[in-house]
């Protein structure tokens, strides 16, 4: 689970040009300066990493069956969608 | 300064193969948008689209033809046969030589790069047919276009993704508002319906599964169309010497860039084009009664071009019909304004405004007449037609009861 963490960290700090140790789960990707195509940039980056699907339209972010809301947020969510890609 | 009417009309997307067809499914509030039939859907996210059904070029084009037409050229010579065919003119001599062909398009030959990509690098094939470069290039179908025809003047693709109809017809318009040309065939196709040009729109995550629903609340982003719209743009007094059928007037037209984001729209960037468009016309707020929406779906567009809307109409607002026919036919990309153009048309000429179908729920951030769901009649004396494309790049053409 550290690991999941540590790599989806590293990837919104490479979108948002900042050291991984600069993003802190509580930030929100607005506080980072993360837009809307730096978004749809990192979460293709985790898909990728991950080897997942991310349930993510750029039209209803609110409604996406994938929190967004910051960083601990996302890192919880795909966390999720790791265990169940295993099982 | 010559005035500029048109004078044919041609189509073929997803609501009907011709005009007839296509309008009477505007009337109606039809649904062209279906599941989407194209090789290894089953590996495509978006499974939704309208398509042309029922298509064949068997008996259209001859064996040669095929070879060397793509599915986007196909449909711009279909629409371009009906609206030359309306406006009763042939081309030899001086009419010929003035006479050109401009069209809008995006994305090229989609099908043919799809299945060449496949052939070389799934199939490892080290051959391919020599035919594939002018299958695909953009302006295989202007040139197409022109040869069919013998239209020997400017002929060439404008491509500015969702707005290249509208530069096209805007660019057409002027050649023979100044005296260039008496006559233009212009409008544009797309034709990106196959597994890597759906896949590649996948990948912006504003495309909808479920439907295209522009201005409601429950929208959830846009539905790819395809096809063409082709029109024939003429010198008005040229039309009226020959006692040509004249379906409306082109009356005025206004192009802008955002300069600001390369996917989000601009409130401003819109609203400079439709100002703009209505003072080339010589035209106030008041005077329109119609608005074709760009109108994608996406919760960007709809609500940007709300308010652009609002800015320029002021409290004629209220006053002024705004309806997305994507919701019909999908968006056609580089050749969305051609067909968009023809419910601009049935408005001015039969007085009957297309819907916007699928609407179910207001928002308060698109607080205008969308026209939801059924056709309405009204008189209209003036149209507009807004493309807001990719890229920032606005295009707004004005119409006019003749």
């Amino acid at each position: 689970m550290a690991d999941i963490r540590q790599k989806v960290i590293e990837i919104i700090a490479e979108q948002a040009v900042l050291e991984p140790s600069d993003v802190k789960m509580d930030s929100t990707l607005e506080d980072l300066g993360i837009d809307s195509l730096g978004l749809v940039e990192s979460i293709f980056a985790i898909e990728e990493a991950f080897d997942i699907q991310v349930p993510f339209n750029a039209n209803e972010p609110e409604e996406s069956d994938f929190d967004i809301s910051n960083v601990a947020a996302i890192v919880a969510g795909v966390e999720k969608l790791v265990a169940e890609q295993k099982a | 300064m010559k005035r500029v009417v048109i004078t044919g009309a041609g189509t073929i997307n997803a609501l009907g193969h011709d005009v007839p067809e296509t309008l009477e499914a505007m009337r109606e509030g039809r649904c062209g948008i279906a599941e989407l039939d194209v090789r290894d859907a089953d590996r495509l996210l978006v499974n939704i689209g309208a398509q042309v059904k029922g298509f064949s070029s068997e008996g259209l084009f001859n064996r040669q033809q095929m070879a060397l037409y793509d599915r986007f050229t196909q449909f711009a010579l279909v629409a371009a046969r009906e609206a030359i065919a309306q406006s009763g003119l042939s081309f030899a001599g001086e009419l010929a030589h003035k006479t050109g062909a401009i069209l809008g398009n995006s994305g090229g030959g989609m099908t043919t790069i799809d299945e060449n990509y496949r052939s070389v690098y799934e199939e490892g094939k080290n051959r391919v047919h020599p035919f594939v470069v002018p299958k695909l290039m953009n302006n295989a179908a202007a040139s197409h276009v022109s040869m069919e025809f013998n239209l020997k003047g400017p002929t060439f693709t404008v491509s500015s993704a969702c707005a290249s109809s509208n530069h096209a017809m805007a660019q057409a318009f002027q050649m023979v508002r100044t005296g260039m040309s008496p006559v233009m065939v212009t409008g544009g196709s797309e034709s990106m319906l196959c597994f890597g040009g759906v896949k590649a729109w996948e990948g912006m995550r504003v495309m909808s599964k479920s439907g295209c629903r522009p201005f409601s609340a429950n929208r959830n982003g846009m539905v790819q169309g395809e096809g063409a719209g082709v029109f024939v743009f003429e010198d008005y007094d040229h039309a009226r010497a020959r006692g040509a059928e004249i379906l409306a007037e082109v009356a005025g037209f206004a192009m802008s860039s955002d300069a600001t984001d390369i996917v989000m729209p601009s409130k401003q960037g819109a609203a400079r084009a439709i100002s703009g468009a209505l003072r080339d016309a010589r035209l106030n707020p008041e005077d329109v009664q119609y608005i074709n929406a760009h109108g994608t779906g996406t919760a960007a567009n709809d609500k940007t071009e709300s308010a652009a809307v609002a800015d320029v109409f002021g409290r004629h607002a209220d006053t002024v019909m705004l309806s997305s026919t994507k919701s019909m036919h999908g968006h056609l990309i580089g050749g969305t304004g051609a067909v968009e153009l023809l419910a601009c048309i049935m408005a001015l000429r039969d007085g009957v405004v297309a819907p916007t179908i699928n609407y179910e729920e207001p928002d308060p951030e698109c607080a205008l007449d969308v026209v939801p769901n059924e056709a309405r009649e009204a008189t209209v004396d003036v149209a507009l037609s807004n493309a807001f494309a990719f890229g920032g790049l606005n295009a707004v053409l004005a119409l006019k009861r003749v």
